[in-house]
């Protein structure tokens, strides 16, 4: 028994401990560097809904999502873009940007059943014309117009919403399989989620 | 080459906690320097010379967005994605509220909140671009860090003058 007790504190316990402490730091840095190159400078996401139709598979695509243009203002009519819905903040939409300020849109209001059209003009503040879209604001469709929930439903989305832009589609099966298991080891990805699209 | 292995380990070390750094102010807790009068008196008006407050904002409600009446957050500003805010919480989604100043009773949008400021002949806010979506919403301000006098929690506390959500 005092033998026992004599390997046990023979042990050398304080490197234990150091090695544990810088093996556990080495981890965090690692997943720091996940985190901030997956929120600031780019990132991949499972779209998948029918409201993007002829651009994204109904069966879902991966997309390389750009992190840096938003946040640059170098987002222009005809991106793609990842933007929180606007009607719930924990689910993320891609929609297309059809209209930024200064330009005016003129879009279908119900294309299923009607050829009746409408247009809102997108300038600068007029708080009096309701469908006028404010400043800093964009207007943001699907590309299948009949089975997308987008601004002809809820108005136009404050620029501050866009979350990435979307720049590479099917980026190869390959780097998506090995992303879905960095998405099982990663503790904390917020970032790999699947992006539903309203249907 | 002893200098170079020097200089490599010192870039090495500063890219390893400005990562750690950014990934906590992104994730947990993030500090926020606050100016302009519209949060007066809970955070002091900075002038010219003087810096406002600094406070804390934590981040770890963004999660679920779960956020009570009366919580001040820091948010984007509708209009212009490069510019914080920061207000107090007055409505919630799905809740009826009467407009400030007029006989007129809204109801909040789905995933929409009503934000004002505490100074409210000095604060530009839903009261003039409407409710803001939640998404807009960066984090929650919990404490003043700067200056001393200041240290402490910010209450989560409904205007009295106002109206409360009915």
């Amino acid at each position: 028994m005092s033998g026992f007790a004599r390997r046990l504190g023979g042990m050398p316990w304080r490197e234990f401990a150091a090695s544990a402490f810088s093996g556990t730091f080495l981890l965090a840095q690692a997943l720091c560097a996940i985190h901030v190159v997956n929120a600031h400078v780019f990132s991949f996401a499972l779209l998948r809904g029918a409201s993007m139709l002829p651009t994204v598979n109904l069966a879902g695509d991966v997309v390389v999502v750009d992190r840096v243009s938003p946040r640059l203002g170098r987002v222009a009519n005809g991106d793609a873009v990842l933007l929180i819905s606007p009607k719930d903040p924990r689910k993320l939409v891609v929609k297309r940007v059809v209209g930024m300020e200064g330009d005016a849109v003129t879009f279908l209001v119900d294309p299923g059943n009607s050829d009746a059209s409408k247009t809102v003009v997108v300038s600068s503040w007029d708080p009096l014309i309701q469908a006028d879209v404010p400043q800093g604001h964009v207007w943001v469709q699907g590309d299948n117009i009949y089975a997308s929930r987008d601004s002809r439903e809820f108005g136009p989305v404050p620029y501050g919403l866009i979350t990435g832009k979307i720049f590479c589609r099917n980026p190869g099966l390959l780097l998506y399989l090995h992303l879905s298991e960095l998405t099982f080891f990663y503790p904390f990805a917020p970032e790999f989620i699947e992006v539903r699209m309203h249907i | 080459m002893g200098t170079r292995n020097h200089l490599w380990l010192a870039a090495k070390r500063t890219l390893t906690w400005y990562l750690v750094g950014f990934t906590i102010s992104d994730r947990y807790a993030t500090l926020v320097s606050v100016t302009g009068d519209s949060m007066h008196p809970t955070f002091t008006a900075a002038s010219s010379s003087l810096r406002g407050d600094v406070v804390l904002a934590e981040r770890s409600c963004l999660e679920k967005y779960q956020f009570s009446r009366g919580d001040v957050v820091l948010f984007k500003c509708p209009s212009d994605h490069r510019e914080l805010f920061v207000k107090r919480l007055i409505a919630l989604p799905g809740e009826w509220m009467q407009l400030p100043g007029s006989p007129d009773i809204i109801k909040i949008p789905e995933g929409h909140c009503w934000v004002e400021g505490d100074n409210a002949s000095r604060s530009w806010d839903s009261r003039s671009f409407g409710p803001i979506p939640l998404g807009l919403i960066k984090g929650r301000v919990t404490h003043v860090i700067w200056p001393p006098s200041k240290i402490g929690r910010v209450d989560t506390k409904m205007p009295e003058n106002r109206i409360s959500p009915l």
